[in-house]
């Protein structure tokens, strides 16, 4: 996709190493002694690591029913049967979750959906 | 007006000047240049909610992608028409033949004009679904039954994509 990769808090696990070495003098011994590193770790919690994207589909009168499945199995390579299960709950609850995973490979879905001039959105999981 | 599919070429025969001029108003009407309604719904948000960033480089990136992919349908299907150019005698019986490798770019003209008639005219779900609507009375009588001829085409190439 044009945007290109983007840069998320949420995507990325933050390590921040901050070591403080402290320099103690010791004037009796004439020498410098280093004390141990401390290492300090800011991480993300797994949970939101791993919160995936989800590519949903909105209920949209226009689309006929039948384009709207041959949209699905074109974009996504679903089966027919899939296809006509997301297309009728779309239809019945006014969405649809189609796929869920990394967040550029959802961009483009999104954007492939667009395309086709369907009513898609990218949303995080959770 | 018949419909039927020879060979590699849908063949649309018997076309009265009425449904050949709605035919060939499928390129202007799928413009949605002017009503912010249609605008708003053919280039639809990609995130709900606030998103600022992520949008406007949606709208700086995207857009211009997908405003070239349906220009380029629209220009497919008015070569196309092209075959119904003259006036409204000489569209009378005329036949349009639309080469099967054009479905796709059919297929997003006319769903593109579906969605700006909608959008225009503020459509509900109910007039949208109801196929018995009474005879055209009014200027959105009319487009009610455009948005139904068009659906109606759209319905027969994606049935002639599936077999």
């Amino acid at each position: 996709m044009s945007c290109g990769p983007r840069r998320d808090g949420a995507c990325l696990a933050q390590i921040k190493e901050v070591e403080e070495i402290t320099h103690v003098s010791n004037e009796k011994a004439g020498t410098i002694t280093t004390a141990e590193p401390t290492i300090e770790k800011e991480t993300q919690s797994e949970e939101e690591l791993d919160l995936p994207w989800q590519v949903v589909v909105h209920n949209d009168p226009v689309n006929l029913m039948s384009y709207v499945t041959m949209v699905f199995q074109r974009v996504f390579g679903y089966p027919r049967e899939r296809a006509e299960r997301h297309m009728l709950e779309v239809h019945h609850n006014g969405r649809s979750i189609l796929w869920s995973g990394m967040r550029e490979r959802a961009e483009l879905y999104v954007q492939q959906l667009h395309g086709y001039l369907l009513l898609a959105t990218l949303e995080k999981a959770g | 007006m018949d419909i039927c599919r020879r060979k590699s070429v849908i063949e649309i025969s018997e076309l009265d000047p009425f449904l050949a001029e709605l035919l060939r108003q499928i390129p202007a009407s799928a413009n949605p240049d002017g009503a912010p309604a249609a605008e708003q719904r053919i280039f639809s948000p990609p995130i709900k909610g606030k998103a600022t960033e992520f949008c406007a480089e949606w709208k700086m990136y995207v857009e211009p992608e997908l405003r070239r992919l349906f220009q380029s349908a629209t220009e497919t299907v008015a070569t196309d028409l092209e075959q119904l150019n003259g006036n409204e005698k000489s569209l009378a019986n005329r036949t349009l033949r639309i080469p099967a490798k054009h479905s796709d770019a059919w297929l997003s003209a006319l769903n593109q004009a579906r969605i700006v008639i909608a959008a225009k005219n503020k459509f509900t779900e109910n007039e949208l679904n109801d196929h018995c609507h009474s005879p055209i009375g009014s200027r959105r009588d009319l487009s009610l039954f455009q948005v139904n001829f068009y659906g109606f085409l759209q319905e027969f190439i994606l049935r002639e994509l599936r077999s």
